[in-house]
């Protein structure tokens, strides 16, 4: 325990003073702590979904803290959280799929199952088959008659029906966890392996001859024109250079080493080349629950200039940058102001800040922010590990991500929820809510009507 | 998480892998050793002093840290309890991988003895990094380590590496942005080995001295007066043991680098690195207390910024760069300007104007209230209609309504400003008596600073301040309570130099006007210099001297009373002839001539006094010059070298004969017959002079036609010589 508290503190430090650098290593360290968090956390015979949200909540909020302009942390917290409740849910849901052949079988120990949710051997053995494939409703449905057939063969010994209950209190809460942590290994796998799913989407979007403008340096950008020119397209690229941090400048060797035709522009040239290009296609910070895309400084201006030449811009993104918030929520920091020494010399400029005469207030500002943001009906398309997507879809598409985490079948399930939450405004927000505690909290009592529900589905 | 772990290790020890053998060790002096931030450190060290409402250890520590220090000795002497208490309470005492030990010290004065103890104690084991608890940064150490260590392999004496930052000092107070003394340092370009280091150039000399040998030794030096000191120094250790070495050396910089600089027994060097985009200042005064916020707040030290810095409290960077914490009260009508920053639970009135200040946790501000670059620190209450202007307000402090704060007005802790009282300005304000009268000797500065005064504080504070106070008159009008200091002699006109308050205008006008003055007489003597250049150069014919410019004869007629009045006093005090040589000699060096200007000094000494010795007649003033000629002749020929210097004396007599003394005209050709006689001319400078003055100007060949006779008979001997 004292050991995953150095490791959150250290990371805390780190993220405080922006020590790591970009999303996707932030995303994975964040999902990597947490994990660590998880296993390390104890958890109690009843209600571990709850301890261990908890444990997770109160690292990720002081997570956000140290850092909140970094939406990737917090995103990946939700998800995390996301994933403990579907793991619990299917967990539960597989119990009781196996509390209810139970009954059936053997009604001598009910009262003990009004008392607590005891499980049978027929849930571990639901359990254990949802940690192979993905849980969802769809297959638990689908289970059920398959599971029917082991509770007799495992629970036939009369005798042995006390020692397997308690074994199953202990098991379950391992299992729990263990899910949790086969899922977040998931989670990081996806983060780690973004890039390349994106990438694969290349060719469908890029054409011969064509030319494509970007501004900075990304990953994501580099690997999916790399990805292009690997398929035997050929293209050129314009490489706005990104100041004050010159990635550009980085990005355009890097194409140059992959064989790739560059050409490196500053970024007031922008305009002036904007129309001889085909499509303009960027990295992203964060994208917003909007559609809005949180960007490296200066792409407001390149979406502009595409915009007035009807250029399509496309946003690459992997999912951990697909933000639940909103630009104007009051907790979502928009900018970072960096130092002004990356714009000039400190020394050179000293005289203009010298504060001995005067009025004793510098005349001389420098603001130097890290972001911009740019508008959704700016954005043409964004391309995410899942294909790509219109930014109106976007709330849609946070969705899919986070449903996807937990397997497929799951597009199903959003459509219950939608139709919960589509009135409230916020909807991608509250459907996390409904889905979590809210709707699981209920779920004891309304698991009749629950599978009702999902039959007549 | 094992694969977690091990992960976040090796990112750390990418950037130092070097460092990861022998752990990084700091050495940060907790007490400035130094009384320029009284009256408010009599009650608290410096080093906990807010700026922009943290500490500012906490900036210096924040760096150490992230700059990948491990280990860090902190020393503290004034107020040692509080640092230690502090320390305890606050993050640094539970990080991972970053250790603060403090180490306590009642009686050391300076920071020698700190480094001196420090020795005794036995716990720095490699390089380390020197740094006093008042410096921000936010440079990487990487390089500098590196650059130190690869050096250090080449040559064993170089000890230590100085970081230096460029910042052009203002031409006008010759003081840099940080208030401090312009500072001159000679680098040599290539190796970046410091030379010379002179903070406090005298200005009344306005030149600085180079040791030649530094010229000799090598190649190139630069010299520069834009670099700023950061007072960041890696050094390897010995630097403690010359420290233990040499007792007597106090300031690090004043006596340490300086006596490595002056020593070349030992041959230890000094290195400089100068980083360029990064951030490093220390802060020394006031005015540089000043600076360094609003670098801050303009965020310089990125990322040690109070927004990303305060861990606990949100502080949300709005417009303009305005901080704002999460819970402030604020009136609608409330204006607050740029470059700003309010405290948690700070309440702000109807119409009160806050710019470019600071204001802390937990105040309370009335309506009305301008505030305009000012630092206020926490719990303060300032009622309707107080005026604040570039000024200093420490915890607690009480400005009754109406009252007002003059540029540059420091109010040390709890304090109480009476009802529309005017504070003026420059003062300074303390609960605590001023100390008596310091001496203003420079060792002795440092030993008020002990914790003695820390001590007697807190009995006086809890004691009976109130019936205390009550007896003194009520220097702070009606209800207020503390005593005004009064400025010492003398340091009454560096006030304003130091102070929060920019410089007014009008020290400035005056500033400029000194320096106008200055800078003519520096150009006079400027000019003196290359001038008397040109006359070396020149001196073959003097005539085309005319249209020199007149400073250069300035010189030249002082140099010539100088030679006249040692020649007087030879001849009145019957000085030896080899003296006299020697006092001329002297006198030339001192005023840069060259011998020819001396021998026509001499000469014209010579004649002045034949003609001012008494004569009636021609004869007797040929006597007279004659006695003189023969009894100095020897003086005069040790300045007679060549034949220019004769041609000289020819044509100084020529002059003479036509300006100053007209008696000596009609003996033109007798005296210098003798001069020929006496052998102080040869007959080639005779001629020579003839021949050149042939071609001249019909007046001026009066004394040639005079002396025509002479020059044609050693014309003819000439002949005759040639016949033999």
């Amino acid at each position: 325990m004292p050991d995953t508290q150095a490791l959150v503190n250290d990371f805390i430090s780190k993220l405080k003073k922006r020590k790591i650098e970009g999303s996707q290593a932030t995303a994975k360290q964040t999902a990597e702590l947490l994990r660590s968090v998880i296993s390390q956390t104890r958890v109690p015979y009843t209600n571990q979904a709850a301890a261990l949200i908890q444990s997770v909540k109160a690292v990720g909020e002081r997570l956000i803290a140290a850092n909140p302009v970094e939406l990737a942390v917090g995103n990946v917290v939700r998800r995390v959280l996301h994933i403990i409740r579907e793991e619990d849910l299917s967990l539960t849901t597989a119990a009781m799929a196996g509390l209810n052949l139970s009954a059936v079988s053997d009604d001598e120990d009910d009262a003990d199952r009004d008392n607590q949710p005891v499980l049978s051997a027929a849930a571990i053995a639901a359990a254990s088959r949802s940690t192979l494939r993905p849980p969802s409703l769809q297959t638990l449905l689908e289970d059920v008659p398959d599971s029917a057939a082991i509770p007799h063969t495992s629970s036939s010994g009369g005798d042995s029906e006390g020692k397997s209950k308690s074994a199953d209190k202990s098991s379950r809460s391992r299992k729990l966890k263990h899910d949790v942590i086969e899922a977040v290994n998931e989670l990081i796998q996806d983060i780690s392996t973004c890039h390349e799913q994106i990438a694969e989407q290349a060719v469908e979007h890029i054409h011969q001859n064509e030319v494509i403008l970007t501004l900075g340096s990304s990953r994501t950008v580099l690997e999916f024109l790399c990805a292009a020119k690997e398929k035997k397209r050929s293209f050129r690229v314009f490489v706005s250079e990104g100041a004050p941090r010159y990635q550009g400048h980085l990005l355009a060797k890097e194409l140059v080493m992959r064989g790739l035709q560059t050409t490196l522009i500053t970024d007031s040239a922008v305009f002036a080349m904007i129309s001889r290009v085909n499509m303009v296609i960027v990295g992203a910070h964060a994208v917003m629950a909007n559609g809005g895309v949180i960007a490296p400084v200066g792409l407001n201006m390149v979406a502009l200039a595409a915009q007035k030449h009807a250029v399509p811009f496309v946003v690459l993104a992997g999912s951990h940058k697909l933000c639940p918030l909103y630009p104007h929520h009051p907790e979502v920091l928009l900018n970072e102001l960096r130092s002004p020494s990356e714009l000039l010399d400190f020394g050179e400029f000293s005289d203009c800040l010298d504060f001995g005469s005067g009025i004793g207030a510098p005349l001389l500002h420098v603001v130097n922010p890290t972001f911009d943001y740019v508008q959704p009906k700016l954005v043409s398309l964004f391309i995410t590990d899942t294909g790509g997507h219109n930014p109106s879809y976007i709330g849609e598409m946070y969705r899919l991500f986070v449903v996807s985490a937990c397997g497929e079948g799951m597009n199903f399930k959003s459509e219950i929820m939608r139709t919960n939450c589509i009135a409230e405004g916020n909807f991608v927000k509250s459907s996390i809510r409904m889905r979590g505690i809210n709707f699981f909290g209920k779920l004891e009592d309304r698991k009749s009507q629950f599978f009702c529900g999902c039959g007549e589905m | 998480m094992g694969a977690q772990k091990k992960g976040a290790t090796a990112r750390v020890s990418e950037d130092q892998e070097e460092l990861a053998r022998n752990p990084l060790q700091a050495i940060l002096l907790a007490d400035s050793f130094a009384t320029t931030f009284r009256p408010i450190t009599l009650e608290r060290p410096k080093v906990l002093l807010p700026l922009v409402n943290i500490p500012m250890i906490d900036y210096t520590l924040a760096w150490l840290e992230s700059a990948g220090v491990e280990e860090v000795f902190v020393f503290c002497c004034a107020h040692s309890k509080q640092v230690i208490d502090y320390l305890e309470s606050s993050q640094w005492s539970s990080q991972p991988n970053f250790s603060v030990t403090t180490i306590e010290s009642h009686n050391s004065i300076s920071a020698g003895d700190a480094l001196r103890l420090i020795y005794e104690r036995n716990v720095i084991h490699g390089d380390f990094v020197l740094i006093s608890g008042d410096t921000m940064s936010n440079m990487s150490l990487t390089q500098v380590l590196q650059e130190h260590k690869e050096r250090r392999k080449k040559d064993a004496n170089a000890i230590m590496t100085m970081v230096i930052k460029k910042s052009k000092p203002s031409p006008i107070t010759q003081q840099s942005r940080l208030g401090t003394d312009e500072l001159f340092m000679a680098i040599n370009p290539v190796t970046k080995q410091l030379l010379c280091y002179e903070d406090k150039a005298e200005r009344s000399k306005g030149f600085i001295s180079l040791d030649k040998t530094l010229i000799a030794d090598n190649p190139s030096i630069i010299l520069h007066n834009d670099k700023q000191d950061c007072y960041i120094d890696v050094c390897s250790q010995e630097v403690l043991s010359l420290f233990t070495d040499n007792f007597d050396y106090q300031h690090l910089r004043r006596h340490f680098v300086k006596g490595l600089l002056v020593d070349d027994i030992m041959g230890y060097k000094i290195f400089t690195h100068e980083i360029h985009s990064s951030y490093a200042a220390r802060i020394d005064n006031f005015r540089s207390y000043d600076t360094i916020s609003k670098d801050i707040i303009q965020r310089w030290t990125y990322p040690f910024v109070p927004d990303i810095l305060c861990g606990s409290s949100a502080i949300k960077v709005e417009r303009q760069g305005a901080y704002r914490a999460s819970d402030v009260t604020l009136s609608r009508s409330a204006h607050i300007g740029s470059f700003t920053f309010i405290g948690q639970g700070t309440k702000i009135g109807n119409d009160t104007k806050i710019s470019h200040s600071v204001v802390g946790e937990g105040c309370t501000i009335g309506s009305n209230v301008t505030i305009e670059g000012s630092y206020i620190w926490n719990n303060v209450t300032i009622e309707d209609g107080c005026q604040l202007r570039h000024a200093i307000v420490c915890d607690g402090v009480i400005m009754r309504s109406g009252a007002v704060l003059q540029p540059g007005v420091i109010l040390s802790f709890k304090v109480v400003v009476g009802q529309q009282f005017v504070v003026p300005a420059y003062s300074k304000v303390s609960l605590l008596q001023q100390p008596t009268q310091q001496d203003s000797d420079e060792e002795l500065e440092y030993a008020d600073n002990t914790s003695g005064t820390g001590e007697l504080r807190s009995d006086k504070l809890n004691g009976d301040i109130a019936t205390d106070l009550s007896e003194t008159a009520y220097e702070l009008g009606t209800g207020g309570v503390g005593y005004i200091w009064s400025v010492f002699e003398g340091a009454q006109d560096e006030e304003w130099k130091h102070s929060v308050a920019p410089i007014p205008t009008d020290k400035l006008v005056k500033l400029m006007l000194d320096k106008d003055e200055d800078e003519e007489q520096l150009t006079q003597d400027g000019n003196v210099l290359s001038a008397s250049g040109e006359l070396k150069a020149d001196s073959d014919d003097n005539g085309s001297e005319d249209d020199d410019n007149a400073d250069s004869r300035d010189d030249y007629g002082f140099f010539e009373k100088e030679v006249e009045a040692t020649f007087l006093r030879a001849v009145h005090e019957n000085v030896k002839v080899d003296h006299a040589v020697l006092e001329v000699n002297a006198l030339r060096l001192s005023y840069n001539m060259a011998s020819v200007d001396c021998a026509g000094a001499i000469f014209y000494s010579m004649m002045k006094l034949a003609v001012e010795s008494p004569h009636h007649s021609a004869s007797e003033l040929h006597r007279n010059a004659a006695d003189i000629i023969t009894k100095w002749q020897k003086l005069l020929k040790s300045f007679l070298h060549d034949i220019d210097e004769e041609i000289e004396v020819i044509l100084k007599f020529e002059e003479m004969c036509l300006e100053s003394a007209k008696e000596f005209a009609a003996l033109f050709p007798q005296v210098l017959h003798l001069l020929y006689d006496k052998e102080i001319l040869q007959e080639d400078a005779i001629l020579r002079w003839a021949d050149e003055k042939e071609g001249a100007d019909e007046s001026d060949k009066v004394f040639l036609k005079s002396s025509e006779k002479f020059v044609q008979w050693l014309k003819e001997a000439e002949e005759e010589d040639e016949d033999d």
